[in-house]
This record gives structure tokens, C-alpha cells and sequence, in this order.
């Protein structure tokens, strides 16, 4: 018993308490930038201007398309590498070297990001920040599709006759389209939450310490010339505990995700508005 | 001719000024789950032969030295890519990696590889034989009539050994030899040790051979005065190969 709280508080499981955290920042984070990213997505692809057009579709065809963790692999580095390669342009138009030596991508000291000599909690933000950048991209994608195949939903003649009360292009979409579309998207949505929840284990390829980092990490076979604490090959208990974690996750999302169903679907010409309708009167 | 001296002496200034900028912290890479080279101890940090080393190099060279740790699968990428300044991660100098990284020399010698199984009758020509991704003993397994089974780092070589999911693993045998030792006859080594790769050494970017050539002094220095041969008989055992 002793034992066991001494091996459960030591540095490393504080960093594997922390690593949760660090997933559901990311999380809080990452899912409402997703959805502003999709939202443009989807407002794009069905705008009125080809070029906009284009683009949103563009990009909904192609994030989607693409493996994730090809993307992941690629998509971090080069991110970084455009940032990196703007600041040099900004910062350091007398460079005279070529950014591109061989394999390496050298930029002057002045653009690194974050400078060299930053501390490391520099680092790992910046870090952090481009895997939130990154899982807005992939799942703002997915995000645009399913809020533009909701705008579709929206019954076309709701449109009509509110462009026949003189409405404009852009009241008819605010005040019409965007209000009615989401009970047509959450259940597209609530989808996404839940593929989202379970691809953060991604994050170590992007050099974020996450939570399945540390279970293998603190679960693999310790010997005792290594640790104070030696044990066998405990990774089953650690992954039977985010078992339960994402399961748990998993459960209240679902939760708060039927409740904001129960309320989006209130007064909506749908059969669960309806529903809802016959059952109060 | 003044004036061309001075801008000269101008230009060598700048420079170093600028390398003393670029380098005033030098980020050092490592994996982090490869002892006794590198680990994560108790408290959370890097630990191991490679900490040491690494701590010792960087005070010779006069360095302020960072640890950073990075999955095995990118660990090369991030360096070209210039999100930390060097490689010590136990990485044996090869020519496939000589291509896209510049080494310094050797600061462990040419280090046998084992074979580890069950029992010490398994078939390590024609089974299933465990190793790392990316590393040489997988590349030797795929030269050889065995099958490959790949995994993403060393612990995992040796859980799959020990519940049977391959017939035998292959990896570096300082790594292997405290498993061994602790997996209370779980676990043997099997057949001869087979020379892999050229020893291990730091790898850097190609473009920074200042900072390398900085390094391989220190690394030298220590050659020299013996110092690396007592770090490696202390943390890689009494029989590693030294200097």
C-alpha cells in the first residue's frame, strides 16, 4: 500500500496525470476551432463566388482525403516550416545562404520558432499549438461536409419564402439557414467529437507527451537497476485505465450531446420537432 | 586594403556572433526509452549513459545543453527540420543515415547486436523475429530468411518475446542484457552476437558542421583522457566493448 503510493506519485505519473489535462485542453480547444474552420468550409462551398467556391470544396476534398497520419507526419513539419520560412523572409532579407542545404531547412537564428534559446515550456506550447492548428484542419474538414450537407437539409422552400419577404442573401442565411441547419449537423457532429476524442493518442507524433505516451511509457517492464520501482509488464493496467477513461469521456459526451439534441430539435420542422410537439400539447 | 581587412574582421565577428546566438541553447534529442543509454526516470527526466555523456560533452564544449525527447519514427525529420540541434539517442552511425544526417565520430565502439527467445533452441533463421523500427537489427532481419516483426520501441521487443508473440527478438545487446538478467530465466539469448552498424555517435544537421565539429572535440577529449571508457564500463556494464 505504501508502496503503491509512493510508485503513484512520482514525477513521472505527474506527468502522466498532467498528460490528461494536456488532452482535454487540447480537446476544449481544438473542437470549437474545428468547427469555426468547417463552418467557413462549408459557408465557402456554397457561396455565390466561384473562386471561394472552389476553395472551400477544394479543401474539404482534400484534407478529407488524405490518410491522418500521413498527414500528421508531413503536415506539422511543413507547418512549421512555413511559419519558419516567413519570419526568414520577413526578419532576414540579407540571408544569403539557401534555406534548403541538402536535407536540412535552415532559416537565420532571428526566425526560429520559438527562438532556439527559448525555455523549454516554449517549446512544448508552440508544439502544442501547431497539433491544435493541425486536428483543426483535418477535423474542420470533416466538420465543413457535415454542416454543408446540413445547409442542404434546410427545407429549400423556408429559403424561398424568406427571400420573398424581402430578406437578403445574408439575412436569409443567418437568420433562416444557420439556425435551422444544426439539428441536421449534430448528429454528423457528434460523430466527429468521438473520432476526435480517440485520435489524440496522435499527438506523440507531433511530439506532445499524451496520455497513451505515458501509459506505455510507465507501463512497460521496469528492471531495478533503472527505477526504484520495479514491476512486470504492467501496460495492460494502464491502458485498461484510459479504458475507462475514454469510455467515461465517451459516456458524458453522449450525454451532453442528447440534451443539446432534446433542445435543438425543440419547435424544428423535423419528426423530432414534431415529436416534441404532440407530447407537450 | 584597411577597409578589407576591417570587413574582414567585420564579417568573421557577425558571424560568430551569429553562431553564439543560434547556439546559445543546444537541444539535444534523445528518445527516452532505450536504458541504459536513455530513459525516463523516477522524477520525469532523461536519464542514463547518454544524460551523462550528453552533460559531459556539453561542458567541455562549453555548451548550455537542453533535453528534449522525440518519438524514434520522427526523430530524424524533427533534426533536419531544425526543432532541436542533435541526435544522442543510441543511434548507430550507418551509411543509409550518413545520407541525411552528418555524424561525429563514435563514442561507443561497434557494439554487438543479440538474438533474446524463450528458450535458447528457437529458430532465428526462419521464425518470427522481433525488432525495432528503423533500426539496423531490423534491417538485418530483413536481409536474413526470418520474418520481420516490427514495433515501435525496444520495451515492446521484449514483451513480445516473452509472451510468445515472437519467436525471438533481436536488438543491441547492452540493452538486452539487463532484461535478461531481470526476466528471471523468462528470457535467454540465443546463437552469436552479430556486429551491426559502426559504433553509435551524435548526429547533426549537414549544415551546422560547427556545432558537430564542436562535439567531436569534446568527444575526443574524452577519448583520450579516458573517461568515456569508465562511463561505459559503469553504465553499460564491465563487458561492453571500449575504447
Amino acid at each position: 500500500m505504501q508502496w503503491f503510493a509512493c510508485y503513484l506519485t512520482t514525477g513521472k505519473h505527474m506527468g502522466f496525470y498532467v498528460s490528461f489535462g494536456t488532452v482535454l485542453l487540447l480537446l476544449a480547444i481544438t473542437a470549437p476551432t474545428a468547427l469555426a474552420f468547417g463552418f467557413a468550409a462549408a459557408g465557402a462551398a456554397r457561396s455565390a463566388i466561384a473562386p471561394l467556391r472552389w476553395i472551400g470544396k477544394t479543401y474539404i476534398a482534400i484534407v478529407r482525403g488524405v490518410p491522418d497520419i500521413a498527414f500528421f507526419l508531413f503536415f506539422v513539419i511543413a507547418l512549421d516550416q512555413a511559419f519558419e520560412w516567413m519570419r526568414h523572409k520577413v526578419k532576414c532579407a540579407d540571408w544569403d545562404q539557401p534555406i534548403r542545404q541538402g536535407n536540412d531547412f535552415v532559416v537565420c537564428a532571428a526566425a526560429k520558432l520559438p527562438l532556439g534559446n527559448s525555455p523549454q515550456w516554449m517549446h512544448e506550447t508552440y508544439g502544442f499549438f501547431l497539433a491544435v492548428l493541425t486536428f483543426s484542419i483535418v477535423f474542420g474538414a470533416f466538420a465543413g461536409n457535415v454542416l454543408f450537407g446540413a445547409m442542404r437539409a434546410v427545407p429549400h422552400a423556408q429559403l424561398e419564402t424568406a427571400a420573398a419577404y424581402g430578406m437578403s442573401r445574408r439575412q436569409v442565411f443567418w437568420r433562416i439557414l444557420v439556425p435551422q441547419m444544426w439539428v441536421f449537423a449534430l448528429p454528423g457532429l457528434s460523430n466527429l467529437w468521438m473520432v476526435l476524442i480517440k485520435a489524440t493518442p496522435l499527438l506523440f507524433l507531433l511530439g506532445v507527451e499524451d496520455i497513451v505516451y505515458w501509459a506505455r511509457e510507465l507501463g512497460g517492464a521496469k528492471t531495478p537497476r533503472f527505477t526504484d520501482y520495479p514491476h512486470d509488464d504492467w501496460r495492460m493496467w494502464y491502458f485498461l485505465a484510459l479504458l475507462i477513461f475514454y469510455l467515461a469521456f465517451t459516456r458524458v459526451s453522449e450525454v451532453v450531446l442528447t440534451r443539446l439534441m432534446t433542445r435543438l430539435t425543440h419547435g424544428q420542422a423535423t419528426t423530432g420537432g414534431e415529436a416534441q410537439r404532440k407530447a407537450a400539447t | 586594403m584597411k577597409s578589407l581587412i576591417l570587413g574582414t574582421a567585420a564579417l568573421a565577428l557577425s558571424a560568430s556572433v551569429a553562431f553564439a546566438a543560434s547556439h546559445s541553447v543546444v537541444r539535444l534529442g534523445t528518445e527516452g526509452a532505450y536504458p541504459p543509454y536513455n530513459f525516463i526516470n523516477d522524477a520525469g527526466e532523461v536519464d542514463g549513459f547518454e544524460r551523462v555523456l550528453g552533460d559531459e560533452l556539453c561542458k567541455r564544449a562549453e555548451l548550455t545543453c537542453e533535453w528534449v525527447t522525440n518519438d524514434w519514427d520522427s526523430i530524424i525529420p524533427n533534426l533536419v527540420s531544425g526543432n532541436y540541434d542533435a541526435i544522442i539517442a543510441g543511434m548507430s552511425i550507418t551509411p543509409e543515415r550518413e545520407e541525411v544526417v552528418a555524424f561525429t565520430q563514435n563514442y561507443t565502439p561497434p557494439s554487438p547486436s543479440s538474438y533474446v527467445g524463450a528458450t535458447a533452441d528457437v529458430d532465428i533463421d526462419n521464425g518470427v523475429i522481433a525488432a525495432q523500427t528503423g533500426t539496423i537489427q531490423a534491417a538485418h532481419i530483413a536481409n536474413t530468411g526470418a520474418t520481420l516483426l516490427e514495433f515501435p520501441n525496444p520495451d515492446e521487443i521484449v514483451a513480445a518475446v516473452v509472451s510468445g508473440e515472437a519467436d525471438a527478438g533481436l536488438a543491441d545487446k547492452d540493452f538486452l542484457i539487463p532484461a535478461v538478467e531481470e526476466s528471471g530465466g523468462a528470457m535467454v539469448f540465443v546463437g552469436e552476437d552479430i556486429p551491426l552498424g559502426g559504433g553509435i555517435g551524435m548526429a547533426f544537421r549537414q549544415s551546422d558542421p560547427e556545432l558537430r565539429e564542436k562535439f567531436d572535440a569534446a568527444i575526443q577529449s574524452m577519448k583520450d583522457d579516458g573517461t568515456l571508457n569508465k562511463m561505459i564500463a559503469e553504465y553499460l556494464g564491465e563487458d561492453s566493448p571500449a575504447f
